[in-house]
Formats: structure tokens, C-alpha cells, sequence
């Protein structure tokens, strides 16, 4: 459908906008800012801070017939409304006249934030969201810089555990936007957010009793304008301005949630949603934002073992190699693995005339917004390389039964731990099973071989999610000393079982090699920034469990 | 290109230099008879004047109290990378609980430490202060890495003017009426 634009002069120039937006979007579109605090774009408009301000106008008409009256010189007589509106709440129409940039409308936005200076806290120096506070920002950018307030200040009560223990509410910060309310309205699907009490003792509170028992309430925290809410794992760790934000997407389903993943030093410290309007919008899940840790603590593989003792990775490859180069090899390949990684697994697979497998991880349930009933990323992945036909199973006993009859000798498994996927440990004594992980695992533990390789968070690569939706993500720390490059790692098995000749490509090179030879994928592989949906009507038989959730409708091609 | 410099003819008595050596032996001998600028450091010490600046420190307020809040503004600002600070929170049950948030751990690299002053101009709490030690020393680099600990007893206590912490009675407490 044709977007209908109608014609908006803001500040003296005319601009084409689209029919429909209010007169914020509309202004973000010219490149002029309106500072505001209520408004959120995913959320129905309150208009209750009134910063957006801004003198509006609109084409004077003849009351009686309609018709446009015009100026002594012939042009368009604007009706100015006799205050000042918010910009929020009004949409543009036809002619609109917006002036956001005069001596009233700056003495306005003062005047909105020497109000709601008065009883703000001088807390900034402990505040965990100075650095990305909109407050902060205003006030710098259009506050009057001096407070002339000498009255006893209103003090209200200060940090408070809610939302089961998640959230700390201080409600001295609070500059009473009810994005909260609205936020959990829409999320939680309940209201778990209220003002309480009048006037200046006006307060935001949380409906006792009840636990929120919510696995998205913490996006109230990244919508809160102010540190009136913060996040209880995130709380005094780090200041925001020194982390680095790398793009990110979740691993925690195959929902392919957009995040940032903020670090500093080497370490993750938190984990938040990036906008993508296709599919998260501007939100994730509480239980997201915690895959790092798994990777944080000691259970990662950092060295490589042969025979469950340290050696050295150069010699831990050869072993493995040569064990490879036996024949009778099956491969079990993983849905955490990104794209690139599973064509290149496709090829070695080829290469040892070995057969692939995959598994599927399933929760109990989809929540029908962004944790779908997949763990895994990137299972599709699986598909668009050529390794899956079919729906694969939740275990891998039919290996199990091929190691057990003898005609599977070498098994060589990514990511996954065999042993909690019909494997036991007397499979480990008949077959050699080299195992190829982040974690160390049962099945690292037991394996013949075991090598490190990075988490997610220590690659870039490509995921297919569960829209065949293909996103990138960037390498957003180093990973640890002795952990190696998974190229390298599937490139040795090629060079070093099966003799051929080829260096380690780079993650580009695969790129364009993968999209030559996968015809669905865009060419090189590039990915705009919200990703891009490839065509899947080669499998469109195949039962994949996932439901409708968020911008996602079970079989229809988005 | 280059250029040629003439060189003044010298005179008979200018090339027996003796004019020249009695001038600089009465420089000399002037000088052994004024008063004396230097001092036998180490011995004796300098006096300092007001607001100088030497290595950084930490300092209480008159109460005791720990002033810094671990906002880590003074490691951001630091143009040497010179100190690191690990924020904490306050007990619950301690006295200044209100304030939340305090270092759990505070170092100041010494050796990479250049005596700018800007971590003192940043800081909001005026918790950070550059005083009169000028001269560090240590035997191994690990030394030379002061931790909470030395930092506060190199700083000592620095009475606030503004009491910008003293607690303020909350809407609830005037309710009830504890005016
Ligand atoms: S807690 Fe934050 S989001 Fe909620 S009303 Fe207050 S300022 Fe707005
Ligand atoms: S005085 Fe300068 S160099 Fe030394 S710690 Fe402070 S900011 Fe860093
Ligand atoms: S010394 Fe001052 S600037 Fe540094 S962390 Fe403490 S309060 Fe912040
Ligand atoms: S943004 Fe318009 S009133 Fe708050």
C-alpha cells in the first residue's frame, strides 16, 4: 500500500511526512529533536510530562463554508493554537505549521524541568543510570542549569526490592512518566504498576501481594527515562560509559531477539535489547540477559585434552586428525553453531564421507512473545546448510544404536554433550568420540579428545531464526587464553584427516563461498541491519514446533 | 643554502681570556656570599604552599565517614590510567546505609600517576584530594600500587562545608510527625 505523506512545515521548512505519525516522529524525521520523557514509540501516549511542547498550527478556515482563507499577500493563513501543545499527542495532518525552536517553547522546557528538578535527588554520583539518563540529558541540553528551589525538599521513599527481587524501585528518582504502567500493561498483560497518593506526594507503587512472576518485566528498566528503576544484577557493577557495546543476538531461542551486549575488559556485564521493528521491537526477556554467565563461570573448556589430560592444542588436533582420517565417522553438528560454522561442518562432512546429525532442544513451552519453545539459535541454520531434511529429534539414540552395532567408529560432536543425549559412558569406550565445545561438559570430560572453542559472545557469525530471518552479530570479547578459532579448528580436520589443500578462509571468504553456493542466501552474505528473510519454501513441509508469537505466524512466510 | 658567519676579530687582551676568566670568578665569588636558595634535600624539607599538588589521596568527611561513592568518575577522567575502582554497596545495616553505594576497592597506581589533579576536579564528593607527599617510593612495582587502605590514611579527614549527605526527614517521617 502507497504511504499517503502529507506536507508539514516545521521551523520554516516543508516537509513530506508520513499520514499518520504524531508530530515527535514526524519532527525525528526533519532531524529536529523534541526532548521528551512520556513518549515511547512502542507504547500507547500518555502526555503526561508535558516536554514535548511546541507551538502548533493549522490552515485558518472560513467557519461557515470550509473554505481556506488567505493572507493580504495571498498566502496560506495559519490558525496558531493559542498555547503551546504537546507534540506526543498531536498528529500531523495537511499544512500543519510546528514550531519547536522559539523563546516560549524554550522557556517551557525550562520551566517542565526546573519542575521536575525540585525534589529530584542529587544522586547522580550513585545512580546507575547516569550516563544514559534522559533526565541528565535534558537537563543539561535544555534546563536552566541552577536550581532556585530553598524550600525543604519532598522526600519519598528510597530504594525498594520489587518485581520478585529483580527491579529496585527508588522512588525519590521518579519523574512519574507511567511508561512503567504502561510498559507492564503491555507486556505482562496486567497492571503491576499504579500511582498512589496526590500532588507533589504523587508516587509510583507496585500492586502488593501478587508476585509479578514475569519474565519481561525488566524492560521497564531500560524504558525508565530515569534511574527511578534499576536493574538488581546490573546494580553497582559498572558506569555505562565504560562499557562497549557490541550487536549481539540472543542465543536464548530461536525468536533471534536483536541485543547489545555491553562490555568492558574483556568481561560481558549486561546484556540489553537492540530495536528491531521486524522482530523484538525493543524488547527481550529477563532470562536473556543472563546467557553470559554460563560462559563466565568455571565451567569453560580451555584446554584441549587427549585421554582426559592436558595437551597441547597443536597435538590435540593432530590426535584428533588422525582419528578422523580412520573412517567410519559421523559428525553432530549443533543449532548453537552459526551459519558459516555449519556449512563448513557440511563440507568437512563431505570431505570424510561422514554422516551429519543434529538435535533439537526444546522447552515446555512457547510464551508466544520471544522465547520460543527452540533453545537453540539457530537450528535453521542447520537446514539452510544442508545437514537437516527433516525435523530432527530431541536424542541422538539412533548414533547411539550405529556406535553400539559398530558401523559408526568416530563420532565427532560440537557444542552438544552426548551423554545427556542417549549416549552412556560404555559408548565412550567403544566408539572415539572427540568433542569440540565452549563448555566443559560430561561429554568433554569423558571425550578421547577433547577441544576449546569461543562461546557466542566470542565470534561474529550469522543465525537463522525462527522467521528464517538471517541476522549477524559481532565478536563482542576475546575469548579466553588457549580457546581456538572455530575455522581453524574445521579447517586442521580437513587439511589433516583427508589431505586437502586449502589455508583457513577468512569469515568473508566464507561468506561469499556459502552464498554461491546456497542459493537462497543474499550475495556475500550481507545482512542489513534487521536482518533479512530468506526464502524457505524448500522447506516448507517440514513441522517445525515453534507458535505464533511476537511479528511471527506459525507457516506463513513473513 | 648555506650561510656564512663572520667571526669577530678578537682583540690581544680578549684572546688572553684574561678578562673573561676575572669576570666569572667574580660571578662566583658573589654568589658565595648571598643567601642560599637551595636546600640539602633530604634533610631538609620544602615548605609548600597552599594548594599544592601531590599524590592523590582519599579523605573521610568530619564524621568519619567515607566521602567517595565509587562513581567512578575519577577513573574515567584520569588521563594516565591510573586508578581503579571497584564500587560496593553499603551494608544494609550500617549507618550510612542510605548512601548506598561505596568502593569496595580503591587503587591508585602510583607509578603511572602524573599529578594532574584531574581525578580531584572531577570528583562530585570531593572525596579525592591531591596533598603534600611528593616523594614515593618502593621497592617492586606491586608497592607502588596504593589500595584503599593507604589511600585513606595517606588522605586523613576533610570536614565538608555543604553537608550534602546529611539525611533529609522523608514524606513518611513527616507524617507521622518527627518534625
Ligand atoms: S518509575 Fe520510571 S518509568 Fe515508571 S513512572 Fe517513574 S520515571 Fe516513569
Ligand atoms: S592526579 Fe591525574 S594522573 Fe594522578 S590519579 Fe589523579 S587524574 Fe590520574
Ligand atoms: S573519589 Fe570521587 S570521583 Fe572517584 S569514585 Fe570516589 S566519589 Fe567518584
Ligand atoms: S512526551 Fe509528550 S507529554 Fe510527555
Amino acid at each position: 500500500m502507497e504511504e499517503k505523506l502529507v506536507t508539514v512545515n516545521i521551523d520554516g521548512a516543508d516537509w513530506r511526512v508520513p499520514c499518520g505519525l504524531n508530530v515527535i516522529e514526524a519532527c525525528k524525521f526533519a532531524g529536529v529533536e523534541i526532548p521528551h520523557f512520556c513518549y515511547h514509540e512502542y507504547l500507547p501516549v500518555a502526555g503526561s510530562c508535558r516536554l514535548c511542547l511546541v507551538t502548533i498550527g493549522t490552515p485558518a478556515r472560513d467557519r461557515a463554508t470550509g473554505e481556506l482563507i488567505k493572507n493580504e499577500d495571498g498566502s496560506q493563513k495559519i490558525a496558531w493554537m493559542p498555547k503551546p501543545a504537546i507534540a506526543c499527542g498531536t498528529k500531523v495532518c495537511e499544512g500543519m505549521h510546528v514550531v519547536t525552536k522559539s523563546k516560549l517553547i524554550e522557556d517551557c522546557r525550562k520551566g517542565v524541568l526546573e519542575f521536575l528538578l525540585l525534589n529530584h535527588p542529587l544522586d547522580c554520583p550513585i545512580c546507575d543510570k547516569a550516563g544514559e539518563c534522559r533526565l541528565q540529558e535534558y537537563a543539561t541540553a535544555y534546563g536552566r542549569g541552577e536550581s532556585r528551589f530553598i524550600e525543604r525538599k519532598n522526600v519519598k521513599p528510597k530504594k525498594r526490592e520489587i518485581a520478585d527481587g529483580k527491579i529496585i524501585l527508588d522512588n525519590e528518582r521518579c519523574i512519574l512518566c507511567s511508561r512503567c504502567i504502561r510498559i507492564s500493561r503491555q507486556l505482562v498483560g496486567r497492571d503491576v504498576f499504579g500511582f498512589t497518593k496526590r500532588g507533589s506526594k504523587n508516587e509510583i507503587a507496585v500492586y502488593p501481594g501478587e508476585p509479578v512472576n514475569s519474565n519481561y518485566i525488566i524492560n521497564v528498566v531500560d524504558n525508565c527515562p530515569v534511574g527511578a528503576l534499576t536493574e538488581k544484577a546490573f546494580r553497582f557493577k559498572m558506569r555505562t560509559w565504560f562499557l562497549k557495546m557490541t550487536r549481539g543476538i540472543s542465543a536464548e531461542s530461536s525468536a533471534g531477539v536483536n541485543t547489545w551486549i555491553w562490555s568492558r575488559e574483556n568481561t560481558i556485564y549486561r546484556i540489553t535489547p537492540r530495536e528491531n521493528r521486524e522482530v523484538n521491537d525493543v524488547w527481550m526477556s529477563d532470562s536473556g540477559r543472563y546467557t553470559f554467565g554460563k560462559f563466565q563461570s568455571g565451567e569453560r573448556l580451555t584446554t584441549a585434552r587427549i585421554d582426559c589430560s592436558e595437551s597441547s592444542a597443536g597435538y590435540a588436533l593432530t590426535r584428533a586428525s588422525e582419528i578422523l582420517g580412520l573412517g567410519s565417522v559421523a559428525i553432530v553438528a549443533s543449532g548453537y553453531q552459526t551459519l558459516e560454522e555449519l556449512y563448513m561442518v557440511r563440507r568437512l562432512a563431505d570431505t570424510l564421507k561422514a554422516r551429519t546429525y543434529m538435535v533439537s532442544h526444546l522447552r515446555d513451552s512457547d510464551d508466544g512473545m520471544l522465547v520460543s519453545i527452540d533453545k537453540t539459535p539457530n537450528l535453521r541454520g542447520g537446514f539452510v546448510a544442508g545437514i537437516l531434511k527433516t525435523y530432527p529429534k530431541g536424542d541422538l539414540s539412533d548414533l547411539a544404536e550405529k556406535v553400539r552395532d559398530g558401523s559408526i567408529k568416530t563420532v565427532l560432536c560440537f557444542q552438544e554433550d552426548l551423554l545427556s543425549l542417549g549416549f552412556d559412558a560404555k559408548d565412550f569406550k567403544k566408539a572415539n568420540i572427540i568433542y569440540c565445545g565452549s563448555l566443559d561438559n560430561a561429554c568433554a570430560k569423558e571425550a578421547k579428545v577433547s577441544l576449546p572453542l569461543p562461546s557466542e559472545f566470542e565470534k561474529a557469525g550469522l543465525w537463522i531464526n525462527r522467521q528464517w530471518r538471517l541476522q549477524a552479530f559481532d565478536k563482542a570479547v576475546e575469548p579466553p587464553e588457549g580457546v581456538l578459532a572455530d575455522f581453524d579448528v574445521l579447517c586442521a580436520f580437513g587439511r589433516l584427516a583427508a589431505g586437502e589443500e586449502y589455508k583457513t578462509p577468512s569469515l568473508g571468504e566464507i561468506r561469499s563461498e556459502m552464498s554461491e553456493n546456497i542459493k537462497i542466501l543474499p550475495s556475500g552474505c550481507e545482512v542489513p541491519a534487521e536482518g533479512v528473510v530468506i526464502d524457505s519454501s524448500e522447506f516448507a513441509n517440514v513441522d517445525f514446533p515453534e507458535t505464533n508469537a511476537l511479528h511471527f505466524t506459525k507457516n506463513v512466510q513473513q | 643554502m648555506s650561510i656564512t658567519v663572520d667571526r669577530k676579530k678578537l682583540s690581544f687582551l680578549e684572546r688572553t681570556y684574561i678578562p673573561q676568566i676575572i669576570g666569572g670568578l667574580y660571578i662566583t665569588f658573589r654568589n658565595m656570599f648571598k643567601k642560599k636558595v637551595t636546600l640539602s634535600y633530604p634533610d631538609q624539607r620544602p615548605t609548600l604552599p597552599p594548594g599544592y599538588r601531590g599524590a592523590p589521596t582519599l579523605v573521610k568527611d568530619g564524621d568519619g565517614r567515607e566521602k567517595c561513592v565509587s562513581c567512578q568518575l575519577c577513573e574515567f577522567i584520569c588521563p594516565s590510567k591510573a586508578i581503579r575502582v571497584t564500587p560496593g554497596e553499603i551494608a544494609p545495616d550500617g549507618k550510612y546505609s542510605f548512601i548506598e553505594k561505596a568502593p569496595k576497592a580503591f587503587e591508585i597506581n602510583m607509578l603511572r600517576c602524573i599529578f594532574c589533579g584531574m581525578c580531584q576536579e572531577v570528583c562530585p564528593e570531593k572525596a579525592i584530594v591531591l596533598q603534600n607527599e611528593f616523594s614515593l617510593t618502593g621497592l617492586s612495582r606491586a608497592e607502588m600500587v596504593r589500595d584503599k587502605a593507604a589511600l585513606y590514611a595517606a588522605g586523613g579527614t576533610m570536614p565538608d562545608k555543604i553537608k550534602k549527605w546529611s539525611r533529609v526527614k522523608s514524606n513518611a517521617e513527616l507524617e507521622r510527625g518527627d518534625h
